[in-house]
């Protein structure tokens, strides 16, 4: 893990692998469980992965609390690095701040990754894009978002359940109104111009393939690839699987 | 000390066919208007009785739930307002961070304010965790909000040469410009409830009326101590009228008719776990640790007992309630005794927030409540 200062920002960003660069935007939850799937990642990509600020135990600066604020200081991140046509892949949350940084900034990019993203309201008013996970038991949480391999919070340790709790505050914090998502970011997702990749698990019951299936079709030649035996990580719960995908599709364009 | 009567114009005649869930998600259909407005009116009426008896009088407001009718505070407060003459209002109170327009919350106060010439105590408070969910407020910054909040509504309240601007992180106006101005200098008084040292710390700091609801004699102690401390430490005189302390009251002419009121003024508390367990902890409003506590092993709400041991609050005896100096209940000499004791113990009190009405108890044995407490405890309590 190596810390890096950005915009005044410091981040760990663990660095592994070789290959082309691939910055690994990360979920909202289950950190420790995503090892497997990083390290499939670093076997074809030098992997570069942030841990976003307020998820990292580090309190975020009073004027740094909004989804552009996440997509710039990656693109600064990018930057900082010297990383050009890098790939650029994000789970979920990270897949929103993924999305923001396509259509601000492309010319660092090679192509883009998705997996199960938040951040575009596609639904009317009335419809949820999203299921509310801050009105739920956490058991109910655990079920619609894995397709049956969830974690056992008897097994983690106090620091895990409470960087678990951390996860769910700065999830909060960015996202809570609106939901999970950005008003505007639906109306320019066509400026995404490099190859995307998306990918879903079948059995996502927090944002179905359904979504997946529509956002697809805003984002210019986008591939849309359904991981069965899925839920919305595909990554945890399919990982060898969804770095074969990822490795084959798209991002595999250099 | 002051006393004030409070009550949260629950609606209890739905709380059997809701079970175990009373907030948050219950359907409005449970609740009858044309019972609610019985209600509405039978608890107004017991409020302006406070007025002959010289009991003041507190409001609150809860949102989405049975147990609490009270959804805006300032709705029964400009009533009272117009109907009492004596006596003082309080609101505790406003939930601020919850509230979108700070700028509207100034107004409604000021407003108040004047028509009950000047009889207006303003509560500020952060609510309870359960309501985010209806204001959707953010939780994890509602602390920011809150204060944000009381630095624009107090500016508001206090400028009288017109508009200024408010461009702050949670509030944006280009012309805050509030009339009426309130009818007390430079505004009236300022309380907050609080529930743990770290709050009580803060409102020291400001010299504001702490309130601390229902937190016995295992955790009021500490609360009111660090109180103490932080208001010194600010230059404020921490004396007895800046501590409140709000208890469940049941009087009677026996033991027995006391303690069968406070049992049944109790469904507030024991009403109040009534929720679905994620809605207590919202993420931010609760610090990580205790989120993720509550994600691997759902607690259980708990009422501390004077040795230290616990009990369920859903399921708590009047006698338990007693023991942990939630309840004070009984003939007026017992619970004279009982205010005093817990008085001394937490080094002295200047208002009494006294739940007279509550659960099931019904509108004779309320103003029963009220009007013996009123002749028998008051006075004394006044010397205090």
């Amino acid at each position: 893990m190596e810390e890096i200062k950005v915009a005044g920002i410091t981040l760990d960003v663990d660095i592994t692998g070789d290959g082309p660069p691939l910055l690994y935007l990360p979920a909202e939850s289950f950190g420790p469980l995503h090892t497997p799937f990083l390290i499939g990642l670093s076997e074809h990509w030098k992997v570069y992965a942030p841990r976003h600020p307020g998820f990292d135990g580090r309190t975020p600066p009073d004027d740094f609390r909004r989804i552009e604020d996440l997509a710039y200081l990656y693109l600064d991140l990018l930057g900082a690095l010297n990383l050009d046509r890098s790939i650029l892949l994000g789970a979920s949350f990270g897949g929103w701040i993924a999305m923001e940084m396509a259509v601000r900034a492309a010319d660092r990019l090679s192509a883009l990754g998705l997996i199960a993203p938040v951040g575009a309201k596609l639904g009317n008013r009335e419809e949820r894009d999203f299921e509310d996970i801050f009105a739920a038991p956490e058991h109910e949480n655990l079920e619609i978002l894995f397709a049956g391999n969830a974690p056992d919070y008897s097994e983690f340790s106090d620091d895990e359940m409470t960087e678990a709790g951390r996860g769910k505050q700065y999830l909060a914090y960015y996202g809570w109104k609106p939901y999970l998502h950005n008003p505007s970011l639906a109306r320019w997702l066509h400026r995404i111009k490099v190859p995307t990749h998306i990918l879903w698990g079948e059995a996502d019951g927090f944002v179905g393939p359904d979504y997946g299936e529509r956002l697809a079709e805003r984002i210019p030649g986008a591939k849309l690839d359904v991981v069965s035996d899925a839920g919305h990580y595909p990554q945890i719960e399919k990982a060898a699987e969804t770095v074969s995908l990822l490795a084959n599709g798209p991002c595999a364009v250099q | 000390m002051q006393v004030w009567q409070f009550s949260e114009m629950a609606y209890h005649p739905g709380w059997e066919e809701l079970g175990n869930s009373l907030r948050n998600v219950i359907p409005s259909r449970v609740y009858d208007p044309k019972i609610g407005a019985d209600l509405y009116h039978r608890y107004l009426d017991e409020w302006a009785l406070c007025d002959e008896l010289g009991i003041n009088i507190m409001v609150n407001e809860h949102h989405t739930t049975a147990t609490c009718t009270t959804s805006v505070c300032t709705i029964p407060m400009a009533i009272l307002a117009r109907e009492t003459k004596k006596i003082r209002l309080l609101c505790l109170g406003m939930p601020i961070a919850n509230r979108m327009d700070a700028v509207r919350v100034a107004e409604e106060y000021s407003m108040i304010d004047v028509i009950s010439r000047g009889r207006l105590e303003m509560g500020f408070v952060k609510a309870s965790p359960f309501e985010v969910t209806p204001a959707n407020s953010n939780p994890a910054t509602l602390q920011e909000r809150f204060w944000e909040a009381h630095d624009l509504i107090l500016k508001a309240m206090t400028t009288h040469d017109g508009p200024f601007n408010w461009e702050g992180d949670h509030f944006q106006y280009r012309q805050v410009n509030v009339w009426p101005r309130p009818y007390q200098e430079p505004h009236p008084p300022v309380w907050m409830t609080v529930s743990s040292p770290g709050s009580a710390k803060l409102v020291g700091e400001k010299g504001y009326v702490i309130a601390s609801l229902n937190t016995g004699y295992a955790a009021t102690p500490t609360i009111f101590d660090t109180y103490r401390k932080s208001a010194k430490a600010a230059g404020h005189e921490p004396s007895p009228d800046r501590f409140a302390y709000l208890a469940i009251v049941g009087i009677g002419k026996t033991e027995e008719e006391g303690r069968r009121r406070a049992d049944q003024i109790l469904d507030y508390s024991r009403t109040t776990p009534r929720a679905a367990h994620h809605f207590f902890f919202p993420p931010g409003y609760v610090p990580p640790e205790v989120l993720g506590r509550e994600m691997r092993n759902p607690s259980t709400r708990m009422v501390t007992l004077r040795d230290g041991s616990q009990t369920v609050m859903q399921t708590g005896s009047v006698d338990e309630y007693i023991d942990a100096g939630i309840a004070f209940a009984g003939t007026p000499d017992t619970v004279y005794a009982q205010i005093k004791e817990f008085y001394d113990h937490v080094g002295g009190i200047g208002h009494l927030l006294m739940m007279g009405q509550g659960g099931h108890i019904s509108h004779e044995d309320t103003v029963d409540n009220l009007t013996l407490f009123s002749k028998e405890v008051l006075p004394r309590l006044a010397e205090l």
